[in-house]
């Protein structure tokens, strides 16, 4: 058991950690290659300024017209994306890893806290999953793929959930939390789940068309 | 394949169904690859990795809204119908799905762009139709009549088969027919350094010359130092645009500037026509390599604001009808003009009715994009694929609107088609038809 512990914690982490760094990378280099190399346009109509107006518009819950349009939507992509990023960072059991470790520490959220956030990323992904299978619309343009993405998030979020109550198996649930948590990260520049690094840029290009050329609002 | 929407019964096309009985799925294969590997980059590849499959585009289409909400006609639907599977069987479709796709992106999809501003991450599915007509125009498979419109473009640089001497002809015509109401006036052609040089789209000569009438009026009225070439280059409209026949829009968009810059003129003002704007201001230029287009381009819309606002328009009268506006895709979330629009229609009519949703939200007319050139085939699934479009027109009357104005051929055309099969009950009027009436004449 501690040797896989270790194993996890030790080379599977690192993996997992140059992976993620070194694909997340890999990918925006790769974008901006092939932008280079094929639609070199594009870098002529980016605008930091109409960059910016795009994705403030979108990254402020309700303020674009589709999110009102949308409320529960919303604040379930909000709440979820919000407690999805800041949880893994902030908790106080990663800290002390990181602290064990390195010897360094960070802001950490009190442990009802992060738990609550935790329940906020599951109860959201629950909401995801029903959505895909319950509206027309998102059930029609549903692959497989779009069930493991989805897996992928919620995992370390469960089993971190199971594993700090401690309920039963908790062994197997820190184990497997680690495990998934490491899949996730890897999973992020490789999957779909890249939206986290590009759409970004996606979103500044069209708010710069819109901006310079269209003089419209793309919100 | 995937999957057709509820309800389609086949329509028939010669231009489909001769395109897809002369292919086989080898030539499908390299066509698309070759497509994908040359012509497209960074976008189509991001656009499909990033896109988390949530459907959030949905609601911005109004072929959803009017089918029912069937998914099949959402925006990503539609990707979902054509490039996804291709991407996923690298090019390994059959004719049959070659035709379908053909269908989806050129009569399901008026590449319109609200979709874009309706997904979170600013995916351009409007850009996606447009690689998947490009695809079917490489193929031989594009919808006849509009094919023939390109064929027209081909031949003689105009989209409605105008021989050389009917453009000066109806010119001289229209000017003769001015006269009788302002003797002095004139239809300068070929006037080597003027200001403006004044395009319009081919359907104004071919059946709607009073248009150019009108034009030539409020231009000799304001006294503007203008001109129209009497040479090819003097249609502004662009269908290979929407036929993915890129090489054919760069010669034409290469013949109008040419022409402006032959003329010596300072600036191109367009007829009242949207996809014609964005072709000269947005797509044209692009593929011939200019960042922004290599005159000012200034859409009527604009042209006419500028008049009234600079006084060197005087409304006589305010036209006596409540009026509403319909914001044209293409001069509206293609360039920003809404505001001035509101500013002309107010300016000239005695009361204003807003449309909701209106400005860059506002509902397409259905009949852009090229979608109303596919022909008489497709006349009613694009009637009851923009019942969304009735209502919101509709919804307007109730509010008080006699007058619908659409500053755009298309719109115009497809809006026309809309008030009569729902019976709507709205007249319908280019902004220059209301000016040329309300407008101070000289007596």
């Amino acid at each position: 058991m501690h040797t896989a512990y270790d194993m996890l914690t030790g080379p599977c982490a690192w993996t997992a950690f140059i992976l993620f760094f070194g694909g997340c990378l890999y990918r925006l280099i790769k974008m901006l290659w092939l932008v280079w190399k094929k639609e070199r346009f594009i870098f002529s109509y980016m605008s930091l300024r109409y960059s910016l107006r795009s994705l403030v518009h979108w990254m402020v819950p309700f303020m674009a017209v589709n999110w009102r349009r949308q409320p529960v939507l919303t604040i379930a992509t909000f709440a979820f994306h919000l407690c999805l990023i800041l949880t893994p960072l902030f908790v106080s059991a990663h800290i002390i890893l990181w602290e064990e470790a390195w010897q360094f520490s960070w802001w950490m959220l009190p442990d009802g806290l992060a738990d609550a956030m935790t329940m906020v990323v599951i109860v959201c992904a629950g909401y995801f999953f029903i959505r895909r299978l319950v509206s027309p619309e998102v059930r029609y343009v549903t692959g497989p793929s779009d069930w493991i993405i989805l897996s992928i998030v919620a995992a370390p979020f469960i089993s971190g959930f199971l594993a700090y109550h401690q309920w039963f198996a908790y062994r197997f649930f820190t184990m497997f939390h680690i495990f998934s948590g490491e899949v996730m990260l890897v999973a992020i520049p490789f999957t779909r789940l890249s939206h986290m690094i590009i759409s970004p840029f996606t979103r500044a290009y069209m708010g710069s068309e819109f901006g310079k050329i269209r003089h419209a609002r793309d919100w | 394949m995937g999957e057709a929407a509820k309800g389609e019964t086949k329509i028939t096309d010669q231009g489909l169904d001769g395109g897809v009985g002369r292919l086989d799925e080898s030539r499908i294969r390299e066509v698309i690859n070759t497509v994908l590997k040359n012509e497209t980059g960074a976008r189509l590849k991001t656009y499909v990795e990033t896109c988390i499959h949530c459907g959030l585009c949905s609601e911005a289409c109004h072929y959803y809204l009017s089918n029912d909400k069937d998914p099949a006609f959402s925006p990503v639907g539609k990707v979902k119908r054509t490039l996804w599977e291709m991407l996923k069987r690298k090019g390994k479709v059959t004719p049959a799905f070659i035709r379908e796709a053909a269908v989806v992106a050129h009569t399901e999809c008026n590449l319109c762009k609200r979709c874009a501003q309706y997904c979170p991450f600013g995916i351009d599915i409007a850009y996606l139709m447009s690689v998947v007509r490009r695809i079917v125009h490489r193929l031989g498979c594009t919808p006849l009549y509009i094919q023939d419109t390109a064929n027209s473009h081909s031949v003689h640089m105009n989209q409605m088969w105008v021989k050389g001497d009917e453009w000066p002809d109806t010119l001289q015509w229209q000017e003769e027919e001015a006269q009788a109401e302002i003797p002095a006036l004139r239809i300068p052609l070929e006037k080597e350094g003027a200001d403006i040089m004044y395009s319009v789209i081919a359907p104004e000569p071919k059946f709607q010359a009073q248009l150019i009438y009108q034009a030539a009026v409020i231009m000799d009225v304001a006294g503007v130092n203008w001109t129209m070439p009497a040479s090819m280059g003097w249609d502004n409209s662009d269908m290979a645009m929407f036929t993915g026949d890129n090489e054919l829009m760069g010669r034409l968009k290469r013949t109008h500037f040419e022409t402006a810059a032959r003329l010596k003129v300072k600036k191109i003002i367009m007829g009242e026509c949207g996809h014609a704007f964005r072709s000269v201001y947005d797509t044209g230029n692009r593929w011939l390599g200019w960042r922004v287009p290599p005159f000012q381009i200034v859409h009527a819309i604009e042209f006419y604001y500028d008049l009234i606002k600079s006084g060197r328009i005087k409304i006589k009268t305010k036209y006596p009808h409540a009026v509403t506006l319909h914001d044209p895709c293409n001069v509206s979330r293609g360039a920003g003009l809404h505001d001035k629009a509101r500013f002309v229609a107010k300016a000239v009519a005695a009361e204003f009715v807003e449309m909701e949703p209106n400005r860059e939200h506002n509902y397409c007319c259905a009949a852009g994009g090229g979608a109303i050139n596919c022909g008489p085939p497709y006349k009613m699934k694009r009637l009851q694929g923009n019942k969304v479009k009735a209502e919101q027109l509709f919804a307007a009357k109730t509010r008080g609107a006699g007058v619908l104005i659409a500053p755009c051929h298309n719109c115009h055309s497809g809006l026309h088609d809309i008030l009569h099969h729902y019976g709507i009950g709205l007249d319908i009027k280019f902004l220059g038809d209301i000016i040329y009436e309300v407008m101070e004449k000289p007596a």
